[in-house]
Formats: C-alpha cells, sequence, structure tokens
C-alpha cells in the first residue's frame, strides 16, 4: 500500500518542530508500524537526509521503549498492543498517517518523536519499590497471599511504564501508571509495610513534575497497551486518602 | 490560599467529590420543593414550603454551608482545570477521542455555563425573595408571600426559558459524569457496586434534568 506521513520533526529539544509530509510506496500490509518507519527511514538515508528518530528496543511489546501517537491515538488504532506489535493491515492505501510525540509537559521532546519519559523513572524513585535488605532467597509460599490479591497485584505489574495513559490523557495525568505501581505493592503483604509511605510519596513526586489531575475520562484504561484497569487508580485513591488521614507520618 | 493550592492532585479531587455530592443533596431538596408549584394552582403548598426554607434558622445557618460547598467546587474545578491545561503545553494536531465517560470532557464548559446560569438565577429569585417585594396571598394556613407568581411570571418569558431549558440539560451532562466520577475519587470502585453507580448516577441525573426542565416548561406551554 502507498501511504502519506504527517510527521513530527524537531532537531533537538530546545529546537522548533514542525511537520513533514514523507510518502512511502509498497508496504506490505505485514509489515509492523515501526518496519514501515524502518523503510521511509532507509530511503531518508539514502537520499542523504536526516532519518526521523523514534524509540524502540524489544519489538515484541514487553518493553514500554516504544511510543507513538497515531492518528489520535497511543500505540495507534489495535487495542491492546504497543506500537511494534501493531500491523500495516490496520491502515488502508492511500491513507494519510499523522505521527506525534507524546505530548506532556513532564515528556519533553528530545528529537522528532522521541520524549524524555525518564520522569516515570523519579516517580519509581520517590517510593515504587520494596526496600528488602536481606541475604537470602525465602522460600515461594511462606507468606500467604489470596490468590484475587496475587492475581490484581499481577495484573498492575504489567503495567511496562511507556507513557501511553499520559498521552492518551487529556490532562496529561500519570494516574493510571502511578496507580498501577502504587496497586502492585498495596495488594502484597511484603508492600504494606511501607504502603502508606510510598503513596504519599509518589504522588507527591507526580505533582511535582507537573503531570495533570485524574478527571476519570478513562482514556488512559482504552488506550493501555497492556489494559490496565482505572480501577487501581481508585485503589491509590483510597491508599492515599486513608495514608493521609491514618499515617503518623506526612510524606 | 497557598497551601490550598499546594494540596495534592488527589486531595483536590477528593474535596471536590464531596462538595459535588453535597451539591446534589441540595438540587435534590430544591427539586421537591419547586415541583411543588407544578401540583397546586393557588401555590400554596410552594409558598409554604419557600417560606419555611427562607425562615427556618437551621436552614439559614446550612444556606451559607451550601454557599461554601458551591464556593469551594467551583475554585477547586478552575484550579485543577487550569493545571490540567498548562500539564500539556504543546497540544496534539491530531485530537484523542479515546474515552469511556464522554461529558468528561466537558466539565469545566459545562461548569462555566452552570455557573453563569447559577448567578443568573440567584438574580431572579433568590435577590427578589431575599431583598425585593413580594406580594403576600393569604390562605387558611396564614399568609405568605407569594413566591410561586413571581415564578410563574418569569417563566411567560420565552427566551428565558430556552436559556433554562440550556442550562437545565448541560447540569444534566455535568451530573452524568460528575456523579460516578466522585465515587471513582473517592476511592469507591468495586466489581459489582461501580456498575450499580453508574447506572444510579445517570438515573440521578435524568431525574434532576426532568424534573427542573418541568417547571419552566409547563408553566410556559399551559
Amino acid at each position: 500500500m502507498d501511504l502519506t506521513l504527517k510527521i513530527w520533526r524537531q532537531a533537538s529539544a530546545k529546537a522548533k518542530g514542525h511537520f513533514v509530509n514523507y510518502q512511502v510506496q509498497n508496504i506490505s500490509a505485514e509489515a509492523s508500524f515501526l518496519e514501515m518507519l524502518d523503510i521511509l527511514n532507509e530511503s531518508l538515508v539514502a537520499k542523504g537526509e536526516e532519518p526521523v528518530a523514534f524509540d524502540h528496543d524489544c519489538r515484541e511489546g514487553i518493553c514500554g521503549a516504544c511510543s507513538l501517537y497515531i492518528n489520535g491515538r497511543p500505540h495507534g488504532p489495535d487495542r491492546g498492543i504497543t506500537t511494534c506489535q501493531m500491523h500495516m493491515r490496520n491502515f488502508k492505501h492511500g491513507e494519510t498517517i499523522i505521527i506525534e510525540p507524546w505530548r506532556a509537559k513532564p515528556f519533553p521532546v528530545i528529537k522528532d518523536l522521541m520524549v524524555d519519559r525518564s520522569s516515570f523513572d523519579e516517580i519509581i524513585q520517590a517510593g515504587g519499590f520494596v526496600s528488602v535488605r536481606t541475604g537470602g532467597i525465602p522460600d515461594a509460599n511462606s507468606i500467604p497471599i489470596p490468590r484475587r490479591n496475587a492475581e490484581l497485584a499481577m495484573d498492575a505489574a504489567s503495567c511496562i511504564g511507556c507513557g501511553a495513559c499520559v498521552a492518551a490523557c487529556k490532562n496529561a495525568s500519570a494516574m493510571l501508571f502511578v496507580s498501577a505501581k502504587v496497586s502492585q505493592f498495596a495488594l502484597l503483604p511484603q508492600g504494606r509495610i511501607e504502603a502508606q509511605e510510598r503513596v504519599q510519596r509518589m504522588v507527591a513526586k507526580m505533582d511535582e513534575l507537573g503531570f495533570g489531575n485524574c478527571t476519570n475520562t478513562y482514556a488512559c484504561e482504552a488506550e493501555c497497551p497492556k489494559e490496565i484497569s482505572a480501577s487501581n487508580i481508585a485503589r491509590m485513591n483510597r491508599e492515599f486518602l486513608s495514608a493521609k488521614l491514618l499515617a503518623h507520618k506526612e510524606f | 490560599m497557598g497551601k490550598t493550592l499546594n494540596y495534592s492532585s488527589i486531595t483536590k479531587k477528593i474535596i471536590m467529590s464531596l462538595a459535588g455530592l453535597f451539591l446534589i443533596s441540595f438540587l435534590l431538596v430544591h427539586l421537591g420543593i419547586n415541583l411543588m408549584i407544578l401540583f397546586d394552582s393557588t401555590y400554596e403548598k410552594f409558598n409554604v414550603a419557600a417560606h419555611f426554607m427562607a425562615t427556618n434558622p437551621l436552614i439559614q445557618v446550612f444556606q451559607w454551608v451550601l454557599f461554601l460547598g458551591f464556593i469551594i467546587h467551583i475554585i477547586y474545578g478552575i484550579i485543577v482545570q487550569l493545571q490540567n491545561w498548562s500539564a500539556r503545553p504543546v497540544k496534539y494536531m491530531k485530537k484523542g477521542y479515546s474515552e469511556l465517560s464522554y461529558f468528561s470532557k466537558f466539565m469545566i464548559h459545562t461548569g462555566v455555563i452552570v455557573f453563569i446560569f447559577l448567578i443568573i438565577h440567584f438574580a431572579n429569585f433568590f435577590i427578589v425573595a431575599k431583598f425585593g417585594h413580594i406580594e403576600e396571598i393569604t390562605y387558611k394556613s396564614g399568609t405568605y408571600e407569594n413566591m410561586g407568581a413571581v415564578i410563574v411570571e418569569t417563566f411567560k418569558i420565552g427566551w428565558y426559558v430556552v436559556f433554562y431549558v440550556v442550562a437545565l440539560l448541560l447540569l444534566g451532562f455535568h451530573l452524568e459524569h460528575g456523579i460516578q466520577s466522585a465515587f471513582q475519587s473517592l476511592g469507591f470502585n468495586h466489581w459489582r457496586y461501580t456498575p450499580v453507580v453508574k447506572i444510579i448516577g445517570t438515573l440521578v441525573s435524568i431525574l434532576i434534568t426532568l424534573g427542573f426542565l418541568a417547571i419552566p416548561l409547563v408553566i410556559y406551554f399551559s
């Protein structure tokens, strides 16, 4: 198929960006979206032009590196997949595809379609961990965990931190990401010990970085490649409220 | 004010939710009293109720709590919205369209129009009732200010009715998202009960909207 690509080009973080139109020909419906961009870049390099910069790593939907806001949707038109898992069969011959970087104040553009998502790392550093200072590996079933909690914690932990929730949210809110990280610990006994401190620190960091507030639009849930449930956001709100009301110390 | 601005995003939303749910309880009382006007050609029931609301000392105190509820909900709504806009300084060329709660995208717009409506509504009735002169009417039970007649007179004006209808519909849209959203913000999300909350939220929004709409429409067309 032949396509017109309208791609955001920005030489550096400081430079002013703009859209550039590119034509690609004979793209197979079986090609992945990133392969299609590789084909474009090869042709740009052959012509001596600067290739389009975009993030990618594993190309199998588990690393969370790829991004791209395609025709108004993070990770493109299909549900529950990342950009690298999306195939060109989702598009029609002659279509114009608009490709933009994630847009959020805490996700500044580095170059073209690449954004700096280290603000997510900062949120994790603020409390998204369990402090364990012991040696040996504990026995697998020494701490009993209800099966339901184990399942919910696993669902929350499947978040790959790609930032699609922020990109999709009309407020550029990171609530789905942060709530998934809060939930995966809050649901397990090992995570309960630091739960009150964790939720307060992570939410404070999220606010400080300039992410928006949650309007409960649930665009995040609809666009999440791992289909993280917005019920995690309610859980974080509960955790936060009870921590503020009951914790001995404010963080 | 500085400390209030520094409240975390979740605290702000929790305060907004509580204020919003409180305002809905007011709407239901308000609607209950107003509907009396349609079921009594002498407006006696309504005028007695209006007199009670205007003179009962407990209600007078509560009135200020209600004002506070409005102010908190509106101020936080504006703060939260300004922060939300500033969180995305460069907009997308192609707007996103994914959402599971449609009216959530227009909370600030419906909110602002409902606020403007509130000011006009206040000037029409509340200020008149409090400070203006209203003719009195005598029933067997006693003499009351004929507030019912003031309302009926107002709703004989066509453009007024149109304005009310538009504002009330927008209020309905605001509530349709607001009620279920408030529960989520307060941390209430349950696999069985959340769908029930959503249905009840929608029904309450429809009830409030249709109930209030009935008053100007029935008066205008009768």
